[in-house]
């Protein structure tokens, strides 16, 4: 792996930078590994690149049906923060935010982790009193979240309206410093460079077709359409498309899919320090590094896998977006896409084994499973090596459903879902 | 935005409608004889089908009446609508 840092930027440009090489190989198929991680994107990657850093197990393939980076890393808002009610999500989420904090020195990779602060808004009663009582949890957990004023939060973030003869007035806001936005393409870049230069084969344009399982029901390995690949350790990390790859091994799962669309504005001069979210009025924004507003919006109301969905539904949160920040009234916006999002019952992830032998699953981050990106992989990687979840993610099971021992984020969501 | 038949009003904007998740789960007849992975699969596990989908509507800023429908979850295309008590007609892919 060719190491980035000022030196070599320096050599490189002596050499006008026709000396540096392909990221990552492009690998084939070998006939088996020691672990196959079906998905490509930033927790599969991720998850790979923990196998082989912290547990020693190199010889493992990434399985992705298109490119890497292509599905929900790609189509995110690139929102981080780990304000989470409950004690198991505070962990959880936090166990990323600090893996995010040291992520660019450890992959040799800038992916731009930003904490410019997250800045939740209330507009109402009920606003002030759950974030306020999401305050208080997190800081008995050790999570940085503060209230604001309306006063400090348009010092915070000068665009704010808080005028109070508006539709929805600010009435305050809780605030994360620690929070903030990464380059979401870089997440996946640098885990795959990562990764492939510890042995890792990351295989694009290969997806998965059936799981063979040997007469006891433990996992052989998987059909491609690259052909049979071996392993007796499978971990899914397909995001919108877990049920149907885990409906291979007749796991079922409850999941449900959704669209989820964000949007981004033409590239303005910097203008929004922070990231704003609205749970109220369904909106969200930041600024990225090339100037676009990133704006992202609700899930549309019907399951699908089209990555697509209503336009009223982004027009519905610009007019939200517009109420709050009436100087963006005349921009306009460049492009709108959507994300397949699988979502739980309670709104909390599935880290954990399965009842198949040898199949384990990472799933279930609904609308919010950018931020949780390394925390995720670290943890997946932990459950497939050991064959058994890290206490982090031992409460993120799939039997939590069955025995009622939900991690209920949905009703006590710090975002709306 | 999706038009959508309503078997009682006729074709309205998305807009008019409430999603009904999937279609034709029978409330168990007997609910204390369910285990616990009964209920589970009751409450909880659903098709997320990938293809044709047998769901529940209801026109709620029409006639508030509820419905099933089939739609290919791959196109968003609307195959049938139907009345709640109404076998899925058969249908094939466009």
């Amino acid at each position: 792996m060719q190491r980035f840092s000022a030196l070599s930027l320096l050599r490189h440009g002596l050499g006008r930078h026709q000396g540096w090489k392909p990221q990552w190989r492009n690998a084939q198929p070998k006939p088996g590994y020691d672990a196959i991680i079906v998905g490509g994107g930033g927790h599969g990657l991720g998850a790979a690149y923990y196998l082989a850093k912290v547990h020693g197990i190199t010889n493992v393939a990434v399985l992705e049906k298109g490119w890497i980076g292509g599905g929900n890393t790609g189509r995110n808002t690139t929102i981080i923060r780990s304000n989470y009610l409950f004690d198991e999500s505070a962990a959880l989420y936090d166990h990323a935010l600090q893996l995010w904090e040291g992520l660019s020195q450890e992959l040799n990779y800038n992916v731009m982790f930003s904490q410019r602060g997250v800045m939740m808004l209330a507009h109402n009663i009920h606003d002030i009193q759950v974030f306020k009582r999401h305050v208080h949890a997190n800081r008995i957990n050790g999570v940085d979240n503060e209230w604001l004023t309306p006063e400090q939060a348009q010092e915070f973030c000068p665009s704010l309206n808080i005028d109070p003869n508006v539709r929805y007035p600010v009435l305050g806001a809780a605030l994360q410093r620690r929070g903030g936005t990464a380059r979401h393409d870089a997440v996946a870049w640098g885990y795959a460079r990562a990764a492939d230069a510890l042995g890792v084969d990351i295989i694009e344009n290969c997806e998965v077709t059936g799981i063979r399982r040997d007469a006891n029901g433990a996992v052989l390995g998987v059909e491609t359409t690259r052909g049979f690949i071996g392993s007796r350790k499978v971990g899914v990390s397909a995001a919108g498309h877990t049920s149907v790859v885990m409906g291979m091994a007749d796991v079922r799962l409850p999941l449900e899919s959704y669209p989820l669309q964000a949007l981004v504005s033409e590239p303005v001069k910097p203008i929004f320090p922070c990231v704003v979210m609205s749970n109220t009025i369904h909106a969200y924004m930041s600024q990225s590094d090339k100037g676009e507003l990133v704006i992202g919006a609700g899930t549309d109301i019907y399951t699908s896998y089209t990555q697509r969905g209503g336009l009223h539904i982004a027009t519905h949160t610009l007019e939200a977006i517009c109420e709050l920040f009436p100087q963006f009234r005349r921009m306009r916006m460049l492009r709108n896409w959507g994300g397949i999002v699988d979502v739980t019952p309670d709104r909390s992830p599935i880290i954990a084994k399965t009842p198949v032998k040898g199949l384990y699953v990472n799933c279930g981050w609904g609308t919010g499973g950018f931020k949780a990106t390394p925390g995720a992989a670290h943890l997946f990687a932990h459950t497939i090596a050991k064959d058994e979840p890290h206490p982090i993610n031992a409460p993120y099971t799939i039997e939590r459903f069955r025995d009622g021992f939900m991690i209920d984020e949905a009703a006590a969501a710090a975002v709306a879902h | 935005m999706l038009i959508i038949n309503c078997p009682y009003c006729g074709a309205r904007p998305e807009l008019e409608f409430a999603y009904g998740g999937q279609a034709h789960i029978d409330r168990p007849v007997q609910p204390a004889d369910l285990n616990d992975e009964d209920w589970t699969g009751y409450l909880y596990l659903r098709e997320n089908t990938k293809g044709i989908h047998a769901e529940r509507w209801r026109h709620l800023h029409g006639c508030a009446r509820f419905f099933n429908a089939l739609r290919d979850t791959r196109t968003d295309h609307f195959l049938a609508t139907y009345k709640v008590g109404e076998k899925a007609p058969e249908v094939t892919r466009p």
